[in-house]
Order: C-alpha cells, then sequence, then structure tokens
C-alpha cells in the first residue's frame, strides 16, 4: 500500500455533550481540530456557514450568564441555525418539574439542540434522557461546563502545541467550579499535570479521590507552572466564611504583579471571567502580556460551532436508525 | 474488483502543463489570477498548478485551499455512520476582483463545485471563478461543467475514479475501480 495521508478515521456519534470527565482523549482532541476549521467563519467577509441552516437551538439557561450565552448565540447564528432564548431564573417551583415542564413545551416546538445551564448538578443529562433533541450542558451546578474546559485547552495547544507535559495550576474556589472540573478533565486526558489550588475551605470534600494534586500555597506553586488559571470568587455561591477576609484572600491566592515575578516568564494566565480585578487577580496581569483571557473568549466562539455542528451530525446519523 | 489505471505519472505531469498553458491563454493581459484547491486531492493539484503558473508568468501566483465540509448539500440528510471532518480553510489573501482558478481532482456529480462556489463567494467578490479539473467523468446530477479539463474519463455508474498524487499518496497515477 502506498504512502497515506495521516487522517484520522473517527467516527463522532454522541447526540449530547453533557460533560468532559465520560469523553475519551481521542474525543476531545477531536472536537479541538473541528473548530480549528471554524476560526476562519469568523474573520471573514461573509460570517455565516450554511451547516445548521433550517435548525432550531434553545438557550434555556436558568442561571445568570452573559458570556456563554452571547457565545452560544452568536456560535448558532454563525452556523444559519435560528436560536430562541430562554431564560428563567430559578423560582420556588421545583427543579425537576420545571425542568421536564419546560423540555416537554420545548419538544411540541419541534427544537432540534438544547443548550441548558441550570444550578443542578446533572439538569442536562436528565434533559438528554427526556428529550429527542441534542443536548449541549453550557454548565449544570458544581458538576461540569463542557465548552469551557474544550475552549481553554484549545487555547493552550493553539499556543504550546499540546498539553502533554504541561504543569497547569487552577485556583481559588475549586469547590463551587464547575470550570475547575472541565479543566481538569480536558487538561489530564490530554496529558497535563494539573494542581488544585487554594485554601482547605475552598477545596471539594473527596478532592484525593481526583486525578489532581493539591496545594494550598500558590507560592509553591507559582514557579513551576506553564498555565495558571485563575478561578473567579463567587460570592454569590459562598456560604458561611471560607476565608476570613478578602484582603486575606488576595494576598495568598491573589495573582499580584510581584508573584508574578517569580512565574516562568512564558507563563499562559487564564480565567473563566468575569474577573474580579483586584481580588484574584491584579489589572495589570490580567491586562499584561502573559494574559490570554480574551483569547480564551474568541476561541469559545470556534469551540461552541464545533460543539453545536458535531452534536447536530451526531443527531443525524442517530435518526437513521 | 478490478482496477484499470488510466493516467500514469508522465501522462500527469504532461496534462497539467498543458492546463496551465490553457489557463494563460485565456486570461486578459493585467488581469490577476489566483489558484484554489479543494480539499484535498485539489490542494495537491492546486499548489501544482499555482507553481507551474508562477514559473510561465514569471510571477507568484497565490495558492489557497477550500474545505467545502460546512457547504455540503448532505450535511442535513440522515446519514449512514460517517460524517465529513471539517477541515481548515486556508486562503492567504483577498480574493476581490481576481479570477479564481478553482480546482478539483475529479468533477463527477458537480455537487463539490457547487458547494466550493458557495463557499468562495462567502469569502469575497472574485472576478470569475473558473472550474478546473484533472478528470472530468460522466454523472453529472448538476448543471456544472468544467471550463479547464485534464482528461476525459468514462466510468461505469459503481466505477469510482481515484487520483494519487506524490504529495499525499506516494506516487502519481489515476486509476478507475
Amino acid at each position: 500500500m502506498a504512502f497515506m495521508r495521516k487522517t484520522k478515521q473517527f467516527n463522532w456519534n454522541r447526540k449530547h455533550l453533557l460533560g468532559l470527565r465520560e469523553l475519551s482523549a481521542e474525543e476531545i482532541t477531536y472536537i479541538l481540530d473541528t473548530a480549528t476549521g471554524f476560526e476562519q467563519v469568523s474573520t471573514r467577509s461573509v460570517k455565516k456557514a450554511p451547516p445548521l441552516r433550517g435548525k432550531v437551538v434553545v438557550n434555556l439557561f436558568f442561571e445568570d450568564s452573559t458570556r456563554t450565552r452571547n457565545s452560544f448565540t452568536l456560535a448558532a447564528n454563525r452556523l444559519s441555525a435560528d436560536v430562541i432564548e430562554f431564560t428563567q431564573k430559578s423560582s420556588s417551583v421545583s427543579k425537576g418539574e420545571t425542568l421536564l415542564d419546560t423540555a416537554r413545551n420545548l419538544e411540541a416546538m419541534g427544537i432540534d439542540i438544547v443548550v441548558i445551564r441550570h444550578n443542578a448538578g446533572g439538569a442536562a443529562r436528565f434533559l438528554s434522557r427526556n428529550i429527542q433533541a441534542a443536548v449541549v450542558n453550557a454548565g449544570d451546578g458544581f458538576c461540569e461546563h463542557p465548552t469551557q474546559g474544550l475552549l481553554d485547552v484549545y487555547t493552550i495547544r493553539k499556543i504550546r502545541g499540546s498539553l502533554e507535559g504541561l504543569k497547569i495550576a487552577i485556583v481559588g474556589d475549586i469547590a463551587h467550579s464547575r470550570v475547575a472540573r472541565s479543566d481538569m478533565w480536558a487538561m489530564t486526558k490530554l496529558g497535563a499535570e494539573v494542581t488544585f489550588v487554594g485554601p482547605p475551605t475552598l477545596m471539594p470534600s473527596q478532592v484525593s479521590k481526583l486525578p489532581v494534586k493539591v496545594s494550598y500555597s500558590l507560592d509553591e506553586v507559582i514557579e513551576k507552572v506553564d498555565v495558571i488559571n485563575m478561578l473567579r470568587i463567587q460570592f454569590e455561591r459562598l456560604g458561611g466564611n471560607p476565608f476570613p477576609s478578602i484582603r486575606e484572600y488576595s494576598r495568598y491566592f491573589g495573582l499580584t504583579v510581584e508573584r508574578m515575578q517569580k512565574a516562568k516568564p512564558d507563563i499562559l494566565v487564564m480565567h473563566p471571567g468575569p474577573i474580579n480585578r483586584g481580588l484574584e487577580m491584579e489589572s495589570e496581569v490580567a491586562d499584561g502580556k502573559n494574559s490570554v483571557i480574551l483569547e480564551q473568549v474568541k476561541n469559545g466562539l470556534a469551540v461552541r460551532m464545533a460543539v453545536l455542528f458535531l452534536v447536530n451530525q451526531a443527531a443525524m446519523v442517530t435518526k437513521e436508525k | 474488483m478490478t482496477m484499470k489505471v488510466i493516467l500514469d505519472s508522465e501522462q500527469i505531469i504532461d496534462i497539467l502543463r498543458h492546463l496551465t498553458n490553457d489557463i494563460i491563454s485565456k486570461i486578459p493581459a493585467g488581469q490577476e489570477i489566483a489558484v484554489i484547491g479543494i480539499r484535498s486531492r485539489g490542494e495537491v493539484l492546486a499548489q501544482r498548478l499555482a507553481s507551474i503558473l508562477s514559473k510561465k508568468l514569471k510571477k507568484e501566483v497565490p495558492c489557497g485551499t477550500l474545505d467545502i465540509t460546512l457547504y455540503r448539500d448532505d450535511l442535513n440528510l440522515p446519514q449512514n455512520s460517517s460524517q465529513p471532518d471539517v477541515r481548515t480553510t486556508e486562503i492567504g489573501f483577498n480574493i476581490d476582483n481576481k479570477i479564481i482558478i478553482l480546482v478539483d481532482d475529479v468533477l463527477h456529480t458537480g455537487r463539490s463545485a457547487r458547494a466550493a462556489m458557495t463557499a468562495l463567494i462567502d469569502l469575497g467578490r472574485p472576478q470569475a471563478i473558473r472550474l478546473a479539473v484533472l478528470i472530468d467523468r460522466n454523472g453529472r446530477e448538476f448543471p456544472i461543467q468544467a471550463d479547464y479539463v485534464g482528461f476525459t474519463a468514462d466510468a461505469e455508474p459503481d466505477e469510482i475514479v481515484y487520483v494519487h498524487l506524490v504529495e499525499s499518496d506516494g506516487k502519481d497515477e489515476v486509476v478507475i475501480k
């Protein structure tokens, strides 16, 4: 047999993207490769391509979001889908009931893809089992935020070429962070070594069972890492008094100009946004030369286009059967 | 299954030379041209044509690659288990007002050429699009014809024409299976 160009013979067959924990490294890589092909749609004269023409995407957001929702809307629009925006703050109605009821109403409208954010873990999976449409998880409770995890590894891979062997710190409120979890799954599957950094009060209770190292001192970790992802302190989720004062948190776990001087010169500084400037990160660092925060937002669009495209393609295959 | 070689390496090189002469003879003086290949065999052919054209015209003829996956007309049909991979479009120049030589290996149903034209006009407004193919075979489903044809092949409906090229397959050869 003559030399063949190295093309991967891989078939994406997931109609839902619920989390990264269940994906293989090969599947994650396939999404990233596909996203590369979508980047140019946003840079050319007609910023739209036709693959989801005639499809309806519903943004079903039970929690506040600007960045993620806008990114999904724009991604769907750029693929020529029609988008219904459904925002509803969770109410006194019990969540299970609301969700199932809403799902049945959506079914009746004949929609194709549901993008769901919900404060209950497992909400996306619950929905996927009860409706025919493809389901994309845009954040469920403290569980997963798969497209954020994907755009984070996409950003790192684009700059560094690969995640293999990279040391990555994820810093801050790990316990309440679905971003930390999705990042952890994606990064470790692609060969990076992940360290969770934060005060013990903000670590998940079963952290020793996760494929990560744990450190309670940012100063010990900062010198060694290639990438640092600073999580937002989620005041809306914090109960009790996880740290004595904001100033103290900032002193021990904030990414300051001073602390950055100990870091590798080419360290990538990431943040899922929105930033509490001066708290988890000083402005000079957020806007500094190592920051790839706006790059993350830009890449998020290509990644979400790829995800919408792939789940729709898989749904077309499913219909045949 | 029988396999028939219809073009060998020398014939392919010869055909590419004729194609470039044909292209040059029909381009008005002073008109800017660029070559764009459809992934993946069209990409290799486009690079070869652009390189020959650049030598003959004594100026760099820009060359790019078009991925037409997003423009295929079968994406939203119920599919069998295989979906097309989305790859990158790499066109590092402005296509406005240029004559674009759109290159593919085989013109068969005409569906790829249709998709490629739609994809191209989302990138800008070329002065004209001309279609150049190595092999023109029977079996058209769309009203599309090539402007530059390297070789016309008769194939049975169940036969497939394979274009193998050194860059991607190790040798230059066109076979019908």
